[in-house]
């Protein structure tokens, strides 16, 4: 019994987070009379959202090397999907060569703060503040002040599209389900394995009730919404890759030693340098991979607005960097995780678009956003306060 | 009988269902210096945060009486001080960027209706700066001052508020020794002109010196309070630890090798002043299975040789050579460092040697994380089971490998250090005090684990500023001042007196040699 409790009260702050934005989809749930999870608002959230979560991977990274953030992110996807229309619509590029080609213009622009930043010492902020100016500036001048559009399919397809399933639109999804079917199924078998691995060590393990009702429960969850989702359209293509990259930057958080050296360097940076992390490349890496994500994100909602503009990614460095520490990151550093950021993510989503369906004006939705953030970190500060009385 | 300046009865404290305190009694007489000792975790700084209204009345059981009658309830540390007690905790409460003016007047500045009196407050200041004997301008920053300079301005500090009992903890930790000196000798002065100290101190020596009683406290309850008369440095012990230490250093069979580590014609300079030199022709080696001390002054050099050593850490213009097993290695950064079988354990814990706020498992591995790694992923289960091996191996006291570092006590930290630094498999291991802020019972564990090193033929290089313990523990000792090597030593031979008398000669021709 005392093992359950310590194993609850060690990730109460994941759990917080988990059973908040539970409690924000069942008031929405009720409040829009059932619209919000109505499989066609699910997807839309999901599409509309993607690009947080894919900025929120990599700005998680940043937040931790010492609460480092990159304002620069928006800029940065706004230039990118720009630089891709141009490269489609006006030089008539393949589709394919010019994305790769514009992830690869993103991923220098991260090295290039990465270098300001590791190697010269500017403060990550002062440095990506620049960038924001800077890489806005090169949107606008590209553009010319005018928008590009409409992009090719093969474009938004990720964007906008949904995984090909035989059943056709409009049918049950018979392909997303099967495919939640398999996903759960490995998830099963995967945890059963680590569980008896981890025995055959001789380790404690959770009781195998609490066990079997975690994974349950999260199988439960993946069919559900994979239901929902196969009585529209299917798997938006833009789900498939999110998640992906969470279970991508999951690993690289808590399985690698590159992930336990950025753990290490925001939580003590000196100690980690005298244990032999060459940090200045942590710090470069990790910036380089938030470029390469904001091009991600910069072509995702390209792809979904069907255009490139000026102004397009305005902002989007400040959903990102609250969807982290909405989602328990530490503005110190050292602190935070992947999946928490993606749910802080989701979070906001969730308050935006079930506002949006009651009708809320969008400058109140900015309101009640600004006012989660404060209450979610307050939420945080005082209960880290009570735990060390 | 006499009267007490200060008695605290019965007081018992709870930190969330846990007793921290029990049921202590603590009284002093006026005029004295009395010694507070325990173990780390003993509950000397619970029981002074208890008298100086850091924990508010209510928040404990019992009461406070000073001046044998009158029951003390206070609310914040604003009450204590009213009241004339002071305290100078270990962690200095000092603003670096303001001058000694602005800081012993902080709080409680020289004002008339919210206007400062700059001349009342630096005369004012001026004043008090005498009365401990500090010859520096009042207008001088903090930050430019020494710490034992700091620690003497936090003194004046409490002066300015008119302090009839001064508590201080552990005030000569982080001093050298002339400084400690300087330091004790004022609280003689200060308990001359009637003020009573409390003192918590690790060093027994100073204590012996200066204190006229002593209360021991262990396990949050207070075991003894006797007079110096009856004390020795060994009854002392006896009562904080509750046992006979027969032996403060542990026993180890001398099985001397081939050298190992070598340092030759080894010169740094300051980083920030790169014609300052730092350390100057250092030659010195380490054999296998010796534990070889290196013994300065605060200043002399040492830790910055260590850190110049290990990876270039510190320093600027460094040139030199080092061999290891013979063989001459190029260090460039603290990888390669370790990749050529060198470890270095800070005497900087919190700073500069944990991660606090990860886990004694990820602390241990951090150094050598591709032992448990495969291609650079990690494998839970063999992390998981190498840190458990260590923690029990060097009982390191925590509910399980997953607590946070930070939630450990001095002893347990090191020894999480430790670990780290043993897990990477080093063939030479630089220590550099590694039993500072460690209780008598977590020392002795220490220094087995230091013996436990040597004995299986490593090379240990023991950095301390406590003579006793490296002549107790090495082999050899090396002598370093002002970034010399003035003297070595057979510890066998060596004597407090004559290790002195090297920094002393070679004080003699400061300036010949540059």
């Amino acid at each position: 019994m005392n093992s359950i409790q310590k194993a609850l009260s060690g990730k109460m702050r994941q759990y917080g987070m988990v059973i908040a934005l539970f409690v924000v989809v069942a008031l929405f749930q009720v409040l829009t009379k059932g619209t919000l999870l109505m499989p066609l608002n699910i997807s839309n959230i999901i599409q509309q959202n993607s690009y947080v979560m894919i900025l929120a991977c990599g700005m998680l990274l940043c937040i931790l090397t010492g609460g480092n953030i990159d304002l620069s992110v928006g800029s940065v996807a706004g230039l990118i999907g720009a630089i891709s229309a141009v490269f489609i619509l006006r030089m008539g590029m393949p589709t394919p060569l010019a994305i790769f080609i514009s992830l690869l213009i993103g991923l220098a622009i991260g090295c290039w703060h990465g270098f300001w930043i590791a190697y010269v010492g500017v403060p990550a902020f002062i440095a990506t503040l620049a960038g924001l100016l800077i890489f806005r500036g090169l949107t606008m001048a590209i553009l010319k002040g005018v928008s590009l559009a409409p992009m090719p399919l093969d474009y938004t397809f990720v964007a906008a599209g949904f995984l090909p399933d035989f059943a056709g639109p409009g049918g049950l999804q018979t392909i997303a389900i099967a495919s939640a079917v398999i996903i759960s199924a490995g998830l099963v078998a995967w945890q059963f394995m680590a569980r008896k691995k981890r025995q055959s060590y001789g380790f404690d393990v959770p009781h195998i009730g609490m066990f079997i009702a975690q994974l349950a429960v999260v199988c439960a969850i993946i069919i559900f919404f994979t239901y929902r989702l196969a009585q529209h359209r299917g798997l938006p293509m833009s789900l498939v890759l999110v998640s992906v990259l969470v279970v991508v930057y999951s690993f690289i958080t808590t399985r690698t030693v590159f992930g336990r050296n950025i753990y290490a360097f925001g939580g003590n940076a000196t100690a980690a340098r005298l244990s032999g992390i060459n940090t200045k490349r942590v710090m470069f890496m990790v910036y380089a991979n938030m470029g390469l994500l904001a091009a991600l994100a910069g072509i995702i909602f390209t792809g979904r607005l069907n255009s490139a503009t000026p102004k397009s990614g305005d902002g989007f460095e400040l959903d990102a960097i609250a969807a982290c520490f909405i989602g328990g990151a530490s503005t110190t550093g050292g602190v935070g995780t992947v999946v928490g950021a993606i749910i802080g993510g989701l979070l906001m989503g969730v308050l935006n678009n079930g506002m949006s369906i009651m009708g809320v004006p969008i400058d109140w939705q900015q309101a009640v956003k600004g006012m989660v953030l404060l209450v979610a970190v307050a939420f945080d500060v005082l209960s880290k306060k009570r735990r060390s009385a | 009988m006499d009267k007490y300046i200060l008695e605290m009865r019965g007081i018992t404290k709870l930190f969330s269902g846990v007793a921290a305190l029990k049921n202590v009694n603590f009284r002093v007489k006026p005029g004295q210096i009395h010694a507070l000792v325990g173990e780390n975790g003993a509950g000397k700084s619970t029981l002074m945060n208890i008298l100086s209204g850091v924990y508010p009345y209510g928040e404990y059981e019992g009461d406070i009486l000073l001046d044998g009658g009158n029951v003390c309830k206070f609310k914040t540390i604003k009450d204590s001080e009213r009241k004339g007690i002071a305290i100078i905790h270990q962690e200095l409460a000092l603003v670096p960027e303001l001058s000694v003016a602005e800081n012993i007047f902080i709080g409680n500045e020289q004002a008339k209706r919210g206007v400062i009196d700059w001349n009342q407050t630096r005369n004012k200041a001026a004043e008090i700066m005498k009365m401990v004997g500090l010859d520096i301008s009042v207008e001088a920053r903090i930050r430019d001052l020494g710490l034992g300079k700091q620690q003497l301005i936090e003194i004046a500090k409490a002066l300015s508020k008119d302090v009839r009992v001064l508590i201080l903890d552990e005030p000569t930790a982080a001093l050298n020794d002339e400084d400690s000196a300087y330091l004790l000798n004022l609280l003689v002065e200060l308990k001359d002109k009637g003020i009573t100290c409390i003192l918590i101190s690790h060093k027994l020596n100073e204590i012996v010196r200066v204190a006229q009683e002593i209360t021991v406290l262990r396990d949050g309850e207070t075991i003894d309070t006797i007079d110096i008369a009856d004390a020795t440095e060994d009854i002392i012990i006896k009562l904080m630890v509750g046992r006979d230490l027969t032996d403060r250093y542990p026993k180890r069979e001398h099985k001397v090798g081939d050298v190992c580590f070598e340092i030759n014609d080894w010169n740094v300079f300051d980083p920030l002043d790169s014609h300052r030199k730092i350390i100057n022709h250092v030659n010195l080696f380490s054999r296998r299975g010796e534990v070889v001390g290196l013994y300065g002054l605060m200043g002399a050099g040492r830790t910055e040789l260590a850190l110049s050593v290990f990876g270039k850490f510190y320093g600027t213009k460094i040139s030199g050579k080092i061999k290891v097993d013979g063989k001459d290695i190029v260090i460039k950064t603290v990888r390669d460092a370790i990749k050529n079988g060198i470890a270095y354990a800070t005497e900087d814990r919190k700073q500069a040697g944990l991660v606090l706020i990860n886990t004694i498992r990820d602390n241990i591995t951090l150094v050598a994380l591709d032992k448990v790694s495969r291609r650079n992923v990690i494998d839970d289960n063999e992390e998981n089971k190498v840190a458990e091996e260590y923690r029990q191996k060097l009982n390191i006291k925590s509910s399980s490998i997953m607590q946070k570092v930070g939630s450990l006590s001095g002893g347990n930290q090191q020894k999480v250090m430790f670990s780290k630094w043993i897990f990477a498999h080093p063939e030479v291991l630089i220590l550099d005090e590694p039993t500072r802020g460690v209780d008598v019972g977590a020392k002795y564990e220490i220094y087995s684990i230091i013996n436990e090193l040597a004995g299986t033929n490593k090379s240990v290089l023991m950095i301390s500023s406590e003579l006793p313990e490296l002549l107790g523990m090495c082999d050899r000792i090396y002598v370093l001042n002002r970034g010399m090597v003035v003297g070595e030593v057979n510890a066998k031979e060596a004597t407090q007196e004559n290790i002195m008398r090297f920094i002393m000669e070679s004080n003699k021709y400061e300036g010949v040699e540059q």
